[in-house]
């Protein structure tokens, strides 16, 4: 099993290295996200500074959900994800394969893109060391729990927006716990909480959604 | 539990004998719901006395609290058919489900928008990121998202199953959502606006309350039996019972 999950691992990291292209994508959509929000409300720091964990966070949630269609959708289209559901591996453990080269292609990147990110908002240092770490935690979930909406959303009409509408809901919690932990650090009370509860919410969905993608994808694979 | 009684229990499993039967309750429901509903903005109207700090205002919540109550209780029945319907494969639980989810998305929308109509008199604005309201929003945004999941997929068996382990995902989230919420506007903010501004309620304004939640169970199965009867007729077009029901209607 562990094997299994090495291999998939491998497969879907190498297959995107070769397509560098759509890595850096989600990663500039994220720094384009982010450095629009400046010009829209003005330089002003102190301004900034306020804002800069929830736009930051926004903008992680947004591009961690658009890169959510290449996680099942090449596979289903050239017949890989029919040949996972008839091997012998479980699939759960294939997903979670799955699931963990998403978040270290499009989750990872991001986590450490932020503190550069969070400088040109004028956070100060332990501010960013919090966002780094509320990120590290908070990455994953998404792409766990968004798993679960790729793998409902699988060759339906217009999934693109559909995925939206069914995952960003969900993320909810895990917005406002990582976004609270860079604030509640700000103003100087202290993220353990947020980081606790976002480590709750990690080890929950690490336990749930993979078997719920499995289910999904059985269901879109009928 | 003998084996007639659990033989009975299953008959209503079938579409082709829930339908009548649907057909028989649906307008002892509706009236029901009629009457009840009459009765409960009677009472909340002209019985119950006009509260001492917010005036005539607060009337609202006679139809906002039962519809709150209704928005999140017919998710979780949402929910639970949903799970039946993956686990023991039974097509009319699906059916059910679909049929839940206008209902219960009209509930959370009449309750936002009394909301607000509430918050402006009594908080002076129409809305506020408070722990209910947002949280309130976010299940209107869940029953969206399944009801757009159902639509989108054309197969209908993939849509029931994919729309209902949507619908058990949202269960185990709501609580967590509720709760993330209402630590998230406790935190952020400064003068709290609380819906516990009236603590202690005259008896009433609780027995017109309750009459109307009761009127409003009563609509939304009496819905529920008029819409799973449509997805029945057209889910099942093919069947011969079908054919016979329509043909001799018509």
């Amino acid at each position: 099993m562990i094997r299994a999950l090495g291999w998939v691992l491998r497969r879907d990291l190498l297959l995107a290295f070769r397509r560098r292209g759509d890595v850096v994508n989600a990663l500039v959509f994220f720094v384009i996200v982010v450095s629009l929000f400046p010009l829209g409300v003005g330089p002003e720091a102190s301004q900034l500074r306020n804002m800069a964990p929830g736009v930051l966070w926004v903008a992680a949630l947004l591009a961690c959900m658009l890169s959510l269609a290449r996680l099942f959708a090449p596979d289903h289209q050239d017949g890989t994800l029919e040949q996972m559901l008839l091997a012998g591996e479980p699939l759960v453990v294939l997903v979670m394969g799955k699931v963990i080269s998403h978040w270290l292609v499009s989750g990872l990147p991001l986590v450490l893109m932020a503190p550069l990110l969070g400088l040109q908002f004028d956070l100060p240092g332990d501010a960013l060391a919090v966002l780094c770490l509320s990120l590290l935690l908070g990455t994953p979930v998404l792409s766990l729990i968004g798993a679960v909406g790729a793998a409902l959303t699988l060759g339906v009409r217009g999934s693109g927006v559909l995925v939206a509408l069914l995952v960003l809901p969900l993320y909810v919690p895990v917005l406002i716990f990582g976004a609270g932990s860079v604030g509640a650090t700000a103003a100087g009370t202290g993220a353990e909480a947020h980081l606790l509860l976002l480590g709750g919410f990690l080890a929950l969905a690490l336990v749930l959604a993979p078997w719920a993608s499995a289910a999904a994808l059985r269901i879109a694979m009928e | 539990m003998s084996k007639s009684e659990r033989f009975s229990w299953f008959r209503f499993s079938s579409p082709q004998t829930f339908y009548p039967l649907a057909g028989t309750l649906q307008p002892w429901f509706a009236a029901a719901a009629t009457l009840l509903c009459a009765a409960g903005l009677y009472i909340s109207f002209f019985v119950a006395p006009t509260d001492a700090q917010q005036g005539e205002a607060y009337r609202i919540i006679f139809i906002h609290v039962p519809a709150a109550w209704m928005s999140m209780f017919l998710y979780l029945v949402m929910g639970f058919w949903s799970g039946v319907g993956l686990v023991l494969n039974t097509r009319l639980s699906s059916m059910v489900a679909t049929a839940l989810a206008p209902t219960g998305a009209l509930f959370t929308f009449i309750a936002l928008w009394t909301g607000a109509l509430w918050g402006k008199p009594t908080w002076g604005t129409w809305w506020v990121w408070d722990a209910r309201l947002t949280s309130e929003l976010i299940l209107l945004f869940l029953y969206i998202g399944f009801m757009a999941l159902q639509a989108a997929i054309d197969d209908q068996r993939r849509a029931d199953k994919a729309g209902a382990v949507l619908a058990l995902v949202g269960v185990i989230n709501i609580p967590i959502i509720y709760f993330s919420v209402k630590w998230w506007s406790t935190l952020h903010q400064g003068a709290s606006v609380s819906m516990k501004s009236a603590p202690s309620m005259a008896t009433t304004m609780l027995i017109g309350m309750l009459v109307m939640a009761l009127g409003f169970w009563m609509y939304s199965i009496a819905a529920v039996l008029a819409r799973v009867r449509c997805v029945i007729l057209e889910r099942e077009r093919h069947t011969e019972w079908v054919m016979e029901e329509v043909g001799g209607q018509a």
